[in-house]
């Protein structure tokens, strides 16, 4: 047994930067690069594209660049990659990742792919109740267009114990991925509460990337990180008990200390004794966070209660388009101006029957982002863009959204700012529900290729 | 003193769904307290009045002197079906920072941005 294994994260989600991925791989002496490459609406948006896309492959868009910057190094170094770009097609993007190790001429190297989340033709005979609002997921039939479950860690560690030197999935719990290596490594029993609980918080911490070197921290002033364009990604030093020390790539920018190791800790947490994932329920409130070094947090009883008897599983549905477009005000009197626009918006969708389910004229530079709770005495801005939305039961109400901005070009007010519509102003909406499955229902296959 | 919570407390948000969470973490142990003290989950309610059309729930963590708020109804009906910009109401946890906290003068000095200061 290792007495340390380094895992670094290659990506938080799909659109995350490549630069410093590879920077891992190169310089990160990593045993384990791990890429977290989807949200919460990524299948559902890859089942969409996949209807209306024959030739999309099914597997993160990003693959051939994400696999092109790290496998030299990663071959060279022995680092393993552990990534569920797999989204709705594993085995397509284990074959793609083959290509890419057979073009860099590395023979003989297994590839991994887990599948089993994808249970969208069998989720309505599996599942009881929607989470949200507690209706029949039978209700959500007319609409369905993907289910996926939210597997755990144990077949990926399975598909590590069977040699394979990189393993791709589809959807797995966003930890689990980062947290496999370890199970793997220290043979770690699955129902081995204690240390899947440290663990998992530790994979926790890592699956957002720089979120906890520095990125979507920095407030000028008030928490200022170096070279915030430099962000590196986090490397984990685990040992073998799962406490860990957070670290990163020497002469990258940002910061790892107390207050981004927090930040993390709670991000996107409800119960913070009780975060539920499919390998064990994480309780950070027992955590302990120690400033070791410069850039180096070592993080240290983590707690773990035994795991749920259920899986999550996301079911994406159609539900309609939202149609949106903005237009522009400037100079002294914007606001007036703004306000009489939404005036005339708000009467032309009257005029033209806008069927909506709900509407929204936002002046962003003064109440778009935070709506409601914006101070009553916020200064009038000097620009303002005004900002339409409506959603929508079909595709032909949405567009009126665009159209009636178009209007307001000639047949508006003074000192109307347009841009001419270049892109599509409707896009469909795909809501995302939630209900549990008994674990034994939804087994994981594993499969190999090879180089 | 009033001041504005950004300078005793730091703040992200997450999100699942309909609901954010918007963790608030003090700057120092010794503002914890009086954290805890002020911002209850009634006053947090209050002042995203609107935004936030759920419950609000509060956890604490002691051990990393933070604050969980749990806000359900605070996405416009979930991510995806949000008609806000900031759908997943990343920019939410801003809005706290202007939440005006009474700070006992003996802590003024250990007060974060003191040279972004406005009196509150």
């Amino acid at each position: 047994m290792k007495k340390i294994i380094r895992i670094g994260a290659g990506a938080a989600w799909w659109g995350d930067r490549v630069e410093p991925a590879q920077l891992n791989a190169e310089k990160g002496q990593l045993d384990y690069l791990c890429f977290e490459t989807m949200a919460e609406a990524t299948v559902s948006a890859a089942q969409v594209r996949a209807r209306r896309d024959p030739s999309f492959e099914g597997y993160d868009t990003y693959l051939d660049d994400r696999m092109k910057a790290v496998l030299p190094a990663c071959m060279k170094q022995g680092t393993k990659i552990i990534s569920n770009q797999g989204w709705i097609n594993p085995d397509a993007a284990a074959q793609r990742i083959v290509h890419w190790l057979q073009h860099f001429g590395y023979k003989g190297v297994k590839v991994a792919s887990v599948n089993g989340s994808l249970i969208t033709d069998k989720v309505l005979s599996m599942t009881d109740k929607i989470l949200e609002n507690g209706l029949p997921t039978s209700s959500l039939a007319p609409n369905l267009i993907s289910a996926e479950v939210y597997l755990g860690a144990e077949p990926i560690a399975l598909a590590l114990k069977e040699g394979a030197h990189i393993v791709v999935t589809g959807r797995v719990a966003d930890p689990s991925i980062f947290m496999a290596p370890m199970m793997h490594e220290f043979g770690w029993d699955p129902l081995d509460a204690k240390r899947l609980g440290q663990g998992m918080g530790i994979g926790h911490l890592l699956e957002c990337g720089a979120q906890v070197t520095g990125g979507y921290f920095s407030d000028p002033g008030f928490k200022d990180v170096p070279e915030p364009w430099n962000f590196g990604f986090p490397i984990a030093e685990v040992e073998s008990d799962g406490s860990a020390t957070l670290s990163k790539v020497a002469g990258t920018g940002g910061a790892i200390h107390l207050r981004t190791v927090k930040e993390q800790m709670l991000y996107e947490v409800h119960d913070p004794a009780n975060y539920l994932t499919p390998d064990v329920v994480v309780d950070f409130t027992t955590a302990k966070i120690e400033q070791v070094g410069p850039d180096r947090v070592r993080v240290s009883h983590i707690g773990g209660k035994q795991r749920p008897p259920t899986l999550k599983v996301s079911i994406g549905c159609t539900e309609g388009f939202i149609g949106e477009d903005m237009f522009f005000y400037a100079g002294p009197g914007a606001l007036r101006r703004a306000e009489l626009a939404k005036k005339i918006l708000t009467e032309r969708f009257r005029i033209v029957g806008l069927e909506a389910e709900e509407i929204r004229i936002d002046f962003l530079g003064l109440n778009a982002i935070h709506g409601a709770a914006t101070p009553s005495d916020a200064p009038e801005p000097y620009e303002i863009a005004v900002r339409v939305a409506a959603r929508t039961k079909t595709r032909e109400q949405a567009i009126k959204v665009g159209r009636e901005v178009d209007g307001m070009a000639v047949s508006g007010i003074g000192h109307t700012g347009k841009r001419v519509p270049h892109a599509d102003r409707t896009r469909e909406v795909i809501g995302v529900w939630s209900s549990l499955v008994p674990r034994e229902k939804v087994p994981a296959t594993v499969r190999y290729f090879e180089s | 003193m009033k001041v504005q919570l950004q300078h005793v407390a730091h703040t992200r948000s997450g999100d699942k769904s309909d609901t954010s969470n918007i963790a608030v973490f003090a700057f120092e142990p010794e503002f914890y307290p009086l954290l805890k003290q002020q911002l209850t989950a009634e006053k947090f309610k209050a002042f995203y009045a609107g935004a936030i059309r759920g419950d609000v729930i509060r956890y604490e963590v002691d051990n990393i002197e933070a604050m969980n708020f749990v806000c359900h109804g605070a996405l416009g009906g979930g991510v995806s079906r949000s008609l806000c910009l900031d759908n997943y109401g990343k920019a939410l946890s801003a809005a706290v920072l202007g939440f005006e906290i009474d700070v006992p003068d003996a802590l003024l000095p250990k007060l974060h941005g003191q040279a972004l200061m406005k009196k509150a």
